[in-house]
């Protein structure tokens, strides 16, 4: 059984947000973690960069495949985790723990696009 | 059962001084490397292993038992189409007229070789439904990208360069989008509709003036025929974009549909694929790329063409069209991979080869039915020559795609293509291919269903197999982050 928490956001590709203020702190779920396997590199953006919701970070690559990281918000780049380069793995221990990158929300209002916990629950589900 | 020691690698059966041979008296004059540029002469030694003959031909012959081929065994892999190599097409292949030639031989001394290459781009022209082809193109993704540059090349002839984006399905080979990326176009992901073909609604608000094409596998990654390819290809031709036809999936089709008949535009074969040629092992492979009429101007140099010679006979030449995109390759491509395909195609002959597809298709459906109690089965309904389950029925025991992959190891079978396509978790991919006999396709069918048996009475079992390969299971993971892949690695790791 895959890991929710409630009050972050979640999209349909996976990914969710956390978020503080105006930042949000955005990783992989998870159910996605679970399905992708060990994880064996993570592709980060760089601090300063421009991201925009529904378009692709970065990616993650495991023993199983590699799949393009979509970003559920717009904002700027303003930390990445670093710890993920040498030990990407630790998006396997706990995928809500170590999120990938920190961006500065350029549009709130976005964030009524995904899903709530309960939401993405229902979804996961089909 | 393999030797321990000569098991070892070479280098650790080398011992100083060692010889295995011996070299006749040098009754030459040497040449003196005073002459060589210091640049060129190494000052290291070469470090070759020193052991004598029995100890090569024992290691050798003990390290070829570890292989596994389709001559060893059943070899289900998805995606692959690993058919049988028919011997003859060696023996065409190693004849001595052929691989005493070199390309850049005088072009009336290698007539012959021409007139096989020629009929070769025929005879896959006529298969499938295309005006040309060029055999230049070393692999598959080699002729996808080559093929991508014919379209590029079109589009630029008409003074057309806002055509950008190819469009490509989510459950295409992962080839295409890299292809697509490496050709300086930007890749356009189409849905799937449950079923697994194109979602022709998803299609429709991505066609416009900017769409340089569609590439597609028909039948899909899945093993569905696409049916509704002919509204799809008129839709990518009203907006002006070509059509191109990934050929991994040819071979249900050979004989009975041609891509050309069917509105693509340009498309590539694999020849280790459907045409019987060696696969894997790093091949060498050919990815032959054909185009409708209207494009054949653009296909890369050089080209073999047939000329009308004197006394009523053909003559072959060299031809570097104006308007072809250039050189992808060096000469002609792999020559020896031709002749196996042309000798295939010839053994064959015209209605054999009709028979390839139907076979195909009724053992992929054989296994389907005969397993479907057992594996998941997510698209129901009559498959091409593969198909996907998505894992064990029960999931209860906990055990994956990845542990029945495993455990087939066991019962001496090579595993299905595993976690590919990414639309299923577990998908396990199995593609029999014509070839197999009914007794061959009821034991692999036996062995899945006991594995799946084996899953409810002893997951742990399953789970760490396999049990009785030269090696067991692999650390991916490890071999992922810290990969050895140099013996000095490996003798400074232990």
């Amino acid at each position: 059984m895959s890991k929710i928490i409630e009050g972050l956001y979640y999209s349909e590709s996976h990914e969710y947000v956390k978020v503080e203020g105006d930042f949000g702190y955005v990783g992989i779920t998870d159910y996605a973690q679970h399905a992708l396997g060990n994880v064996v590199y993570v592709d980060m953006p760089e601090v300063d960069d421009e991201v925009t919701a529904e378009e692709e970070f970065g990616a993650v690559e495991s023993v199983k495949a590699a799949s393009d990281l979509i970003s559920p918000v717009s904002g700027t780049v303003v930390e990445v985790n670093e710890a993920l380069e040498d030990e990407p793995g630790l998006i396997n221990k706990d995928a809500f723990e170590n999120w990938i990158m920190k961006v500065q929300l350029s549009d709130k209002s976005e964030l009524d696009n995904l899903m709530d916990a309960a939401a993405y629950k229902d979804f996961i589900k089909e | 059962m393999n030797n321990v020691f000569y098991g070892k690698l070479i280098f650790e059966l080398s011992r100083e001084g060692r010889r295995g041979y011996s070299l006749p008296k040098n009754e030459l004059a040497s040449y003196s490397m005073t002459d060589m540029p210091n640049a060129l002469l190494r000052e290291q030694d070469p470090g070759l292993p020193e052991v004598d003959e029995l100890t090569v031909v024992r290691h050798y012959t003990n390290m070829s038992n570890n292989n596994f081929g389709v001559d060893t065994g059943y070899y289900p892999l998805g995606s692959c189409t690993m058919k049988y190599n028919p011997k003859i097409n060696e023996e065409i292949a190693v004849h001595r007229a052929f691989t005493g030639l070199h390309p850049l031989q005088d072009i009336d001394t290698v007539q012959g070789a021409l007139e096989v290459y020629y009929k070769l781009q025929q005879s896959l022209a006529t298969l499938a439904g295309m005006k040309e082809f060029t055999l230049n193109p070393y692999a598959g993704a080699h002729g996808e990208l080559t093929g991508l540059m014919v379209m590029r090349s079109y589009h630029a002839s008409r003074g057309d360069d806002k055509r950008t984006k190819v469009i490509v399905p989510d459950s295409a080979h992962g080839t295409n989008p890299a292809s697509a990326a490496v050709c300086g176009l930007d890749v356009v992901v189409v849905k799937s509709r449950p079923d697994g073909t194109v979602d022709v609604d998803d299609l429709r608000p991505l066609l416009d003036d900017t769409i340089a094409g569609m590439m597609m596998t028909n039948p899909n990654t899945l093993g569905i025929f696409e049916h509704s390819i002919a509204e799809i290809a008129k839709l990518v031709h009203d907006c002006g974009g070509l059509m191109y036809y990934d050929g991994a999936n040819l071979n249900p089709m050979l004989g009975k549909v041609r891509p050309g008949d069917i509105g693509f535009d340009i498309m590539h074969i694999n020849l280790h694929k459907t045409f019987s040629t060696p696969h894997g092992g790093g091949g060498p492979g050919s990815g032959p790329v054909g185009v409708r009429e209207g494009l054949e101007q653009f296909l890369p140099s050089p080209r073999v063409i047939r000329i009308d010679g004197d006394d009523d006979c053909y003559e072959y030449n060299i031809d570097f069209g104006k308007d072809s995109l250039g050189s992808i390759s060096g000469f002609l491509g792999n020559f020896g991979v031709m002749m196996r395909a042309y000798t295939y195609i010839l053994t064959l002959g015209r209605d054999q080869v009709k028979n390839v597809g139907p076979l195909a298709t009724l053992n992929a459906n054989y296994i389907k039915e005969s397993l479907k109690d057992v594996y998941e089965l997510p698209i129901e309904g009559v498959c091409k020559h593969e198909f996907v389950f998505d894992g064990l029925k029960d999931k209860s025991t906990g055990v994956t795609t990845l542990d029945v992959a495993k455990r087939l190891l066991d019962y001496g079978y090579h595993a299905p293509t595993i976690y590919f396509p990414l639309l299923f978790h577990e998908a396990l991919m199995i593609e029999p291919t014509e070839n197999e006999s009914k007794e061959t396709l009821d034991g692999f069918i036996d062995v899945m269903r006991k594995i799946a048996q084996e899953a409810k009475d002893d997951p742990e079992m399953v789970k760490s197999a396999p049990h009785t390969t030269p090696v067991r299971r692999l650390d991916d993971t490890k071999a992922a982050l810290h990969p050895i892949v140099t013996y000095r690695e490996l003798a400074a790791e232990q």
